[in-house]
């Protein structure tokens, strides 16, 4: 059994930890309001680069269709890119995009694709890089910039947008977690290459938009148009995953920080318990010796 | 479709400006143009330059880098990689 002092120090180092994991809430929670705005901010510029992709994609017949968006018509090479943060202490958050991914890799890789892996943070990096590491063609890291913007989703956007155009892929997936509330984030797969055209306009059946027998005038010319809308669509989409991906990181620390506060609390009732047990325990030893020695006098 | 046009100007970060205005000025690739209610569908690739709004009898310019603009029956908007307030001096 632990002597008194032992016992009060450990109640002291429990306490000191809750003091941290309370601290950390408390600031996850003021970025989280922060990642959040801008994850929503974010939202009506890809949602009208998609409506106008769909537009236009409508109006691009099959076989001179840019290949961003048509693909290469096969599905042998599959690159993944796997979006995680680059910090721990958030609970499941980086484990369960990255369990998602895992799945889709191993199955892609029982049906004899080729895998090639694009890791974007130090979470996703450190843990697939044990499991694939002759598959992981390179790493991203976030902490590169100081907050999440154009500048972290650019040159992921050029890597995946090479890989492609050098033939070295053939479908790019795209895995993130998604921010539904501040308890709830959904680790989701979303397909880059073949763009889906599937705006949430075309859904409601009105898409293309209603025109009243009117046409459409480009310029330059449509194909042109495309060709340099796609890459800046997969930017975007890449940006919009990082938005995503931040708020819910920070929800995600937030709660996890919350437990632990709340766990930090209950040891150390337990503790002091225990503690204060001991401590009356030896008192009434001490008593019993005082006592019994005045009575032997 | 008297009178206003339905005009929205979005960065990837922000909505930098959504409303209702009477005409709008912008930089195409292939020349300036300006854009009034019920225009003709209508996309083209925007330069680097400024994007001029009119409501009513006042009128603000964005510094655009880089975009698109695209004209339909339900307005005007223009996806812009930059797009900031220019405060007149």
């Amino acid at each position: 059994m632990a002597s008194l002092k032992e016992m009060r120090n450990r109640i002291g180092s429990v306490k000191a930890t809750q003091k941290i994991t309370k601290a950390m809430q408390m600031v996850a929670a003021a970025k989280l309001k922060r990642a959040q705005d801008q994850a929503e901010s974010a939202r009506p510029y890809a949602k009208k680069m998609a409506s106008v992709i769909a537009n236009l994609a409508a109006g691009v017949s099959g076989a001179d269709a840019p290949r961003l968006l048509a693909g290469t018509g096969q599905d042998q090479r599959h690159l993944i890119v796997v979006a995680t943060a680059d910090k721990g202490l958030a609970g499941g958050f980086s484990t369960n995009v990255i369990r998602a991914a895992r799945e889709r890799i191993n199955s892609l890789i029982a049906n004899g694709k080729d895998v090639r892996i694009i890791a974007v943070g130090r979470k996703s990096r450190d843990q697939l890089s044990r499991l694939y590491g002759d598959k992981l063609v390179r790493t991203f890291e976030l902490s590169e910039h100081k907050t999440v913007g154009l500048p972290s989703a650019q040159p992921i956007a050029e890597m995946i947008a090479t890989a492609f155009e050098d033939g070295q892929a053939d479908v790019v997936t795209l895995f993130y977690s998604q921010f539904r509330s501040v308890i709830s984030q959904v680790p989701t797969a979303k397909q880059l290459i073949p763009a889906v055209v599937e705006g949430p306009e075309t859904q409601n059946g009105a898409a293309p938009i209603d025109l009243n027998g009117a046409v459409y005038e480009y310029e330059p010319s449509e194909e042109e148009i495309l060709e340099t809308l796609l890459p800046r669509n997969l930017t975007t989409q890449i940006l919009a995953a990082l938005y995503e991906n931040q708020a819910g990181f920070f929800g995600s620390q937030m709660a996890a920080m919350d437990n632990a506060t709340r766990n930090a609390g209950d040891l150390i009732n337990a503790l002091t318990l225990q503690y204060n047990r001991k401590r009356q325990a030896q008192i009434t030893t001490e008593l019993i010796e005082i006592i019994a020695g005045a009575e032997a006098l | 479709m008297a009178g206003k046009l339905n005009f929205s100007l979005v960065s990837p970060e922000r909505e930098v400006f959504s409303g209702l205005v009477d005409q709008v000025d912008a930089p195409g690739v292939e020349g300036d143009f300006g854009v009034l209610p019920a225009h003709a569908p209508f996309m083209t690739a925007l330069r680097e330059g400024l994007v001029t709004v009119y409501v009513g009898g006042t009128r603000t310019q964005y510094d655009v880098k880089g975009g698109f603009a695209d004209v339909n029956g339900e307005g005007l908007t223009i996806l812009a990689e930059q797009a900031t307030e220019v405060v007149a001096a």
